[in-house]
């Protein structure tokens, strides 16, 4: 499946997947154009039109849970998961792998 | 990012969570900060205001005057109000136009008001609303997000600008969504015009935790909040920090609660965090060293940090008791030279730092970062081999002493080890045969005693005799702005009209 428009992955842009209630925000936008897609299809804006028609891919259904980053090291694309869902998120059909993050003491 | 998509994002996923505790009206939940600053937003889009200033003490009014702003797509521009009349006039001046969140005794102060500026009250703006808009939402992150007026330690206050896409990215970088524990709760004292104000805010909300406002700061209104409110995370000022384990030793209180003590916006003595560590050995210190420019944090000490040194009897770890901590990892800091090159680990140099956190901008002044992202901080510093960061303090405080650059701060450590003094400040007089002198004006603890011989040696044994005051004052207070800042210009003017040396 290829991504048939270009999405504009700038930090701070916000998605959410057409087939379950996953929601995301770009930590880091990716070098070049690639395709985000949870569930096994695109991802659209927050508040966008999805696609009628379209089931979550069995193969893309490990789920993104709340509060957790992913990050895709070939594209440098991250993202934090803001709603969960039953999809899992994958870039151009791979899935990206979760992020371990290492918190860091609270300074405010 | 945006600081609206901050909040909406918040809002959305823990809508429930209590996000500002001890409201005027009991508890605002997330889903309640939210309406409430949206409500405030309209107000502001529907008057047609360019700026939300906001002179006023600490309370709910702060995040929600901070997200109105955002979401109405203007500054949020946080005075301080306790300056005098005549600076809070000029300040205004610069501030405005807009519509000005005032604090009660503020209008009768300003007279026939400043043009350009309506005032209205936290009661009135905190139930402020207006028609739905018509335009969407603000979501540009090169919008100015904050005007903050840095408190102006020489010369006259700046305004620091900082865009949505900065102090978003301290957030999204350093702060875990979501990562607070159901009974998180932080004491937010440092005043709202301060950048640590500001980033208390933020953090936060993304965080989930509970805020809790305390008006004004006093010690002991510090701890009897801290207490009732069981608080696990408080940020303070080093005076404040001082006064306050005074009060827990008065009160025999140790707050068991807390967990997290920040501290930071000023030099902190090792004597007191030395202190700290062992009267709160249940909480975790942290060390933030940040600027207004870069968005607050930009090295931290943490917990671990700070009992690995302080149990070391290796001396070089143990001076880390001393440093920032190590810079944030999204960030990179340089130690460079007068001409702007790097330097290697143990050199003495200025600090300066790259990340996207870091605006470097001032209202009305070219940019200050470098073409290639770097902006120099004026503190001067260095880095252990381990990427340890101690900073020195403002390079204009640095004291050369015949062609020798000498950092007041490691005076004033040394000085505040003895046990006579109870603070201390170190600055460099001008002085006909070595270019400058170092002087001390010096603290002492009530009922102790030390003269200016045995101090000059105290310091002569510890470090050098080239470091030694070769002026020593002896004060009953020093002068300090409210933020905690000592005020080093206050008695370098006080100390060339007239130096004395007992």
């Amino acid at each position: 499946m290829g991504a048939r428009k270009e999405m504009d992955l700038k930090p701070g842009t916000r998605w959410s997947s057409q087939v379950c209630d996953t929601e995301v925000v770009v930590v880091r936008a990716p070098a070049g154009a690639v395709s985000l897609e949870c569930g096994g299809h695109p991802m659209v804006p927050v508040g966008g039109d999805r696609s009628p028609g379209l089931a979550l891919d069995p193969s893309f259904a490990a789920g993104s849970l709340i509060g957790k980053r992913f990050a895709d090291s070939e594209s440098g694309l991250e993202l934090l998961v803001t709603k969960p869902g039953e999809g899992s998120l994958a870039k151009d059909g791979i899935t990206i792998p979760l992020k371990e993050a290492k918190p860091l003491p609270s300074s405010d | 990012m945006h600081l609206s998509s901050l909040l909406e994002i918040a809002a959305d996923a823990m809508g429930d969570r209590v996000a500002v505790a001890a409201c005027e009206d009991g508890d605002l939940t997330y889903q309640g900060l939210h309406g409430r600053a949206a409500a405030a937003s309209r107000h502001l889009m529907s008057r047609g205001d360019e700026r939300l200033v906001a002179v006023d003490v600490n309370s709910e009014a702060v995040p929600v005057g901070l997200f109105a702003a955002a979401l109405a797509g203007i500054p949020y521009v946080p005075v301080n109000y306790r300056l005098a009349d005549a600076q809070l006039i000029a300040i205004l001046e610069r501030a405005a136009p807009g519509l000005a969140l005032v604090e009660q005794s503020v209008p009768t102060r300003l007279g026939d008001g400043i043009a350009g500026l309506s005032a209205i009250s936290r009661p009135e703006f905190l139930s402020s609303d207006g028609p739905e808009p018509s335009s969407p939402g603000a979501d540009d992150p090169e919008d100015t997000a904050v005007l903050l007026f840095t408190s102006g330690t020489t010369g006259e206050p700046k305004a620091a600008v900082l865009r949505h896409r900065h102090p978003t990215s301290y957030v999204l970088e350093t702060v875990e969504f979501m990562g607070a524990e159901p009974e998180d709760a932080a004491l937010v004292s440092v005043p709202p015009y301060h950048i640590a104000g500001i980033a208390a805010v933020l953090t936060s909300v993304w965080s989930g935790r509970r805020l809790v406002y305390l008006p004004q700061f006093s010690a002991e209104s510090w701890v009897d909040l801290a207490a009732t409110e069981a608080i696990t995370h408080a940020m303070v000022v080093p005076t404040m920090l001082g006064r306050i384990l005074e009060v827990l030793v008065e009160r025999n209180e140790t707050l068991p609660a807390l967990r997290h003590l920040s501290y930071g916006g000023g030099r902190m003595p090792i004597t007191l965090v030395e202190r700290a560590l062992e009267q709160l050995p249940h909480v975790g210190l942290v060390n933030a060293y940040g600027l207004t420019e870069t968005s607050s944090t930009i090295a931290v000490l943490g917990p671990e940090d700070h009992r690995e040194a302080i149990a070391s009897a290796e001396p070089d770890v143990r001076v880390r008791l001393g440093s920032v901590g190590r810079p944030l990892p999204n960030l990179e800091v340089e130690i460079r030279d007068l001409a702007g090159v790097a330097l290697p680990p143990g050199t003495h140099g200025e600090i300066w730092v790259r990340g996207e956190q870091v605006s470097g901008e001032y209202v009305g002044r070219g940019p200050t970062i470098s073409a290639d992202g770097w902006l120099a901080t004026n503190d001067g510093g260095w880095l252990d081999p381990e990427g340890y960061l101690f900073v020195e303090g403002r390079l204009d405080d640095v004291i050369v002493r015949g062609g020798e650059n000498l950092s007041p701060g490691e005076i004033e450590d040394v000085l505040l080890q003895h046990p006579a003094v109870a603070d201390c400040a170190v600055i460099g007089i001008p002085d006909d045969q070595w270019g400058e002198a170092v002087a001390a004006v010096v603290v002492l603890v009530d009922g102790e005693d030390a003269d200016v011989t045995a101090l000059r040696a105290w310091v002569a044994e510890r470090l050098r005799s080239t470091r030694a005051p070769e002026h020593i004052e002896f004060r009953t207070e020093l002068p300090y702005s409210e933020t905690g800042k000592l005020l080093r210009r206050v008695l370098k003017g006080e100390m060339r009209s007239g130096s004395t040396t007992p």
